[in-house]
């Protein structure tokens, strides 16, 4: 039998089916990443449970509102947003012991040993004709006083920032500096 | 002179393409809304994006103005929906996940910097009642 060489496919047109592809993922695929404030909801009383009172010590409450006219009114004063941040780090830790602002308690924290932890909390609260830019706002320099609350205590216990420690100690610092932002039940759904 | 060998031509592209698949995620709904997402500079990334069921709200896009007029609404997969029909979203979204996986759900709330916080509101009502807890407020970090 005589020998076939088999001819080679044209291959100069696999540029063109590969860039064909290419275009088509460019177009139907997108890049970009979402970004966010994480928040965890307060799961519904139960209608068949006692309200419980939760007795929480005033001084271990700051409010803050936010009306329809986007203005901020925290602790009993009227502020600006750049000025929240400020009290809310003021509050949460009370470096004179006032008795106005929320208490302390020693917490044994796991790997670490005790700690001081406030038992201060935020409550938030706005109105329905609050803009979501004035919430989001708001929101956003209360996560930043914690934030920067963190950071603070990273760089005296283990001499890094919070971004910068491993998943163990990242644990330690958040039990000791605890985000604790409430979100209230909306004004006209219900009252307690 | 010689020609300039393309041989390798497919190859370079392929690579390019390659690229793009993996590092890309499909595009899953047509968004109906405008969405102008407010800036915070405190923002973390989402953690597992298959996770994550999007509500959008704000005010209808220009070619749906007229059918639907300028008031904020709340788009759930590719239609208009309202705060009732949430419950069935969430139960479906709940369902396509893993036993294992249902825990981590986050719902991602996608609002218009201008939307007033009533309607926000009912949605958060609403996601509490279907215990879909973890949310994450969209935003945008500020260009330095």
């Amino acid at each position: 039998m005589a020998k076939h060489k088999t001819p080679e496919i044209n291959s100069s047109s696999t540029a063109d089916i590969a860039f064909l592809l290419l275009c088509y993922f460019l177009m139907t695929t997108t890049m970009d990443q979402d970004n966010g404030l994480s928040r965890r909801l307060p799961p519904i009383p139960d209608a068949n449970q006692k309200v419980q009172d939760q007795k929480v010590n005033r001084r271990n409450i700051i409010i803050v509102k936010i009306n329809s006219a986007d203005r901020l009114f925290a602790g009993n004063e009227i502020l600006d947003v750049s000025q929240l941040k400020d009290k809310i780090k003021l509050f949460l830790t009370n470096p004179v012991n006032d008795p106005n602002l929320p208490e302390k308690e020693e917490k044994d924290i796991e790997g670490f040993g005790p700690c001081m932890v406030s038992k201060g909390v935020i409550s938030l609260q706005n109105d329905r004709g609050t803009s979501y830019q004035a919430y989001i706002a708001v929101q956003n320099e209360l996560v930043a006083a914690v934030n920067d609350l963190r950071d603070e205590f990273s760089k005296a216990h283990f001499g890094k920032v919070y971004i910068a420690l491993d998943e163990d100690q990242q644990k330690i610092v958040r039990e000791a500096v605890p985000q604790q932002i409430s979100e209230a039940e909306p004004k006209d759904v219900g009252k307690k | 002179m010689p020609a300039i060998s393309t041989s390798s031509l497919p190859d370079i592209v392929f690579m390019l393409l390659f690229f793009f698949m993996v590092t890309t995620s499909m595009r899953e709904t047509e968004n109906k809304v405008m969405i102008k997402l407010p800036e915070a500079s405190q923002v973390v990334k989402l953690e597992r994006k298959d996770l994550a069921s999007y509500i959008n709200i704000g005010s209808p896009i220009a070619p749906m103005q007229a059918q639907y007029g300028t008031d904020a609404r709340i788009q759930l997969n590719d239609s208009f929906k309202t705060t009732s029909d949430i419950r069935d979203f969430i139960a479906a979204e709940r369902d396509a996940m893993s036993e294992v996986d249902r825990q981590f759900m986050t719902t991602v709330i996608r609002c218009d910097s201008d939307v007033h916080m009533g309607i926000v509101s009912d949605v958060k009502q609403e996601l509490r009642r279907c215990s879909a807890l973890k949310i994450m407020y969209c935003a945008r970090k500020p260009a330095k």
